[in-house]
């Protein structure tokens, strides 16, 4: 398997380094005799602080396990996962890891436990033993964050889907975390829905400062990020800037993976002899783009 | 619709009644039903009566809906009046008809039992209109913690109250989607007598069994991201607080509890 590796630009010290996934190897204990299935082989990515990224590949390749090895609910069979230096294989420590990275999950319905918006929120900060004071204004703080105030007293059953998911990201954020990873978290939503939970998204990044990793199927969101990662069987195919990555079209249809729509037609309209460039991400870009192309060819 | 059930039909509001402390509600629900035993005259009883139809007015819940909680237990109304009318012996004969012999005791007896059971249904039906679900589970965690002590899991019960509670309402609708889903494929879930029908419920009741195992385990990881350790150490949004009102209550049932002992006293007693 070819490994390409696209330098970015960030800055490598350790100090700034939310999670640090280091040569890890895990395999899923099967029943019986079969052998135990591997599904990560030596991988290693580090995620810094007030980053967002985002997780790519197809099913199976491994994308949602790495995931779920940033908060210890998986541990590495081979390898070490850091979270802000803590060892993920330290019992001890298992709380303090799940409060600094937060885990939001594809099904809305089945990360609500209460029966009221607000209790649910509430639930985070009540586990980890906050006053009941404090947890008040951390609820209403973080439902302010994802626009769901106005809901507060509703239940969780009556509300859309994208609704759900919000709600579901509020009770995240009122543990405070460092880091939430989002595993497919748009998957089960509709359009709106999905618009809904990206803007919240977007929210955290840029105005909480919340390291964001977000697996995700739909390129249109990775294009969002500030770095994507590729994985595929297991292992790092590709990192970097969303315009370097997915300017790789051919590698990335390789190994079954769409590029953002706008990236596609850029690419499209280059093959027909247009002067547009290669890393067209988003559809104002891909407008603005072939806007100049097209007063270029006049002026020729 | 049977997404159209709701357990507890909690109705909102602001009435007294509703803004009471869910623990004392509880508490003084419950010593009503118990006095509502101890009325053994027409002076206690119909205090009692008084007391509950005040009750209901103040609850501000509509008529219909207490006669909704009643409809289940008309039957078993007359059916207890009727048995204790036919079967206990007194001296004065009110009836005579061959074999079938009526007392005045039997009347005031059955009478007396129908009340009690109408009453103790609206008052409990009361309870659960005029407190939310989560009010309930919390006063109930509450009002056991005591058990603690003989290593009863209170919290634990509590979290799956609230769970249950919570997961109704989502497996209703999938329950529903279960049903349209197997009668696209041709499924006939309404024709056919008992076993058939109950027959055609496996196909729904297997894939439904199968997802909630499912949503069990994907819950059960949610909440272990959400840190949840169980009830040790745990904090609360809404803390219980027994404010003036509750002590206001207290007082009032504890002299309707007087009032019906002292009234008892006044005349001899009617029923056993």
């Amino acid at each position: 398997m070819e490994n390409i590796s696209i330098t970015s630009n960030q800055s490598q010290d350790g100090a700034d380094i939310q999670i640090s996934v280091q040569d890890v190897y895990f395999q899923y204990e099967t029943t019986d005799d079969a052998p135990p299935k591997e599904v990560l082989h030596g991988i290693s990515l580090d995620i810094h602080k007030g980053e967002f990224i985002a997780l790519l590949g197809h099913n199976g390749s491994g994308k949602s396990t790495v995931a779920k090895h940033m908060n210890a609910i998986l541990l590495p069979s081979g390898g070490k996962v850091y979270v802000a230096g803590m060892d993920t294989c330290d019992e001890t420590l298992l709380t303090d890891i799940r409060r600094t990275v937060g885990m939001v999950f594809q099904n809305p319905d089945n990360q609500l436990v209460a029966t009221i918006v607000e209790e649910d929120v509430a639930f985070g900060p009540e586990n980890l033993g906050v006053p009941s004071e404090e947890i008040r204004r951390i609820v209403d703080e973080s439902l302010k964050a994802v626009g769901m105030y106005e809901y507060r007293r509703h239940a969780p059953h009556k509300l859309s889907g994208g609704q759900k998911q919000r709600v579901a990201i509020a009770g995240i954020i009122a543990m405070r975390p460092k880091c939430i990873v989002f595993d497919e978290p748009t998957a089960m939503l509709d359009p709106r829905g999905r618009q809904e939970v990206m803007d919240a998204i977007d929210n955290l990044v840029r105005n909480l400062g919340i390291t964001v990793v977000l697996i995700t199927h739909y390129m249109d969101e990775a294009a969002k990020a500030d770095r994507v990662i590729i994985i595929n069987d297991g292992k790092l195919l590709m990192e970097g800037k969303p315009n370097e990555v997915f300017s790789h079209i051919d590698m990335l249809r390789e190994h079954h993976l769409d590029v953002p729509q706008a990236t596609e037609l850029a690419q499209y309209l280059r093959s027909m002899g247009y002067d547009i460039p290669e890393d067209v991400l988003t559809p104002e870009e891909c407008a603005r783009a072939i806007l100049n192309a097209r007063t270029g060819e006049k002026s020729a | 619709m049977i997404s159209d059930i709701t357990i507890g039909q909690f109705m909102p509001g602001k009435s007294f009644i509703h803004k009471l402390d869910p623990r004392m509600k509880i508490i003084l629900m419950t010593a009503i039903i118990i006095f509502i035993f101890l009325a053994k005259n027409l002076f206690s009883m119909g205090a009692m009566v008084a007391f509950v139809v005040l009750a209901i007015l103040f609850s501000r819940i509509p008529l219909k809906m207490y006669f909704k909680g009643l409809k289940a237990i008309w039957f078993l109304v007359f059916f207890t009046a009727a048995l204790n009318m036919l079967y206990i012996k007194g001296e004065h004969v009110v009836f005579q008809y061959k074999a079938l012999t009526i007392y005045e005791e039997a009347l005031w007896q059955s009478g007396f039992i129908a009340i009690r059971l109408v009453m103790i249904v609206v008052i409990s039906s009361m309870l659960t209109y005029t407190t939310s679900p989560t009010d309930l589970t919390a006063a109930i965690e509450r009002l056991l913690a005591p058990l603690k002590l003989f290593r009863l899991p209170v919290h634990e019960l509590a979290m799956m109250m609230t769970i249950a509670l919570r997961f109704i309402p989502t497996l209703l609708e999938e329950t529903e989607k279960i049903m349209n889903a197997q009668k696209a494929r041709g499924a006939d879930l309404e024709s056919g007598g008992v076993i058939k029908r109950a027959k055609a419920l496996i196909p729904i009741l297997i894939p439904l069994f199968i997802s909630s195992f499912r949503r069990a385990f994907e819950l059960a990881i949610a909440m272990d991201c959400r840190c949840y350790t169980g009830g040790k150490g745990r904090t609360r949004l809404n803390v219980l607080k027994y404010r003036f009102r509750d002590i206001f209550a207290f007082l009032l049932i504890g002299g309707l509890c007087y009032g019906i002992i002292y009234l008892n006293t006044l005349a001899p007693s009617l029923v056993r």
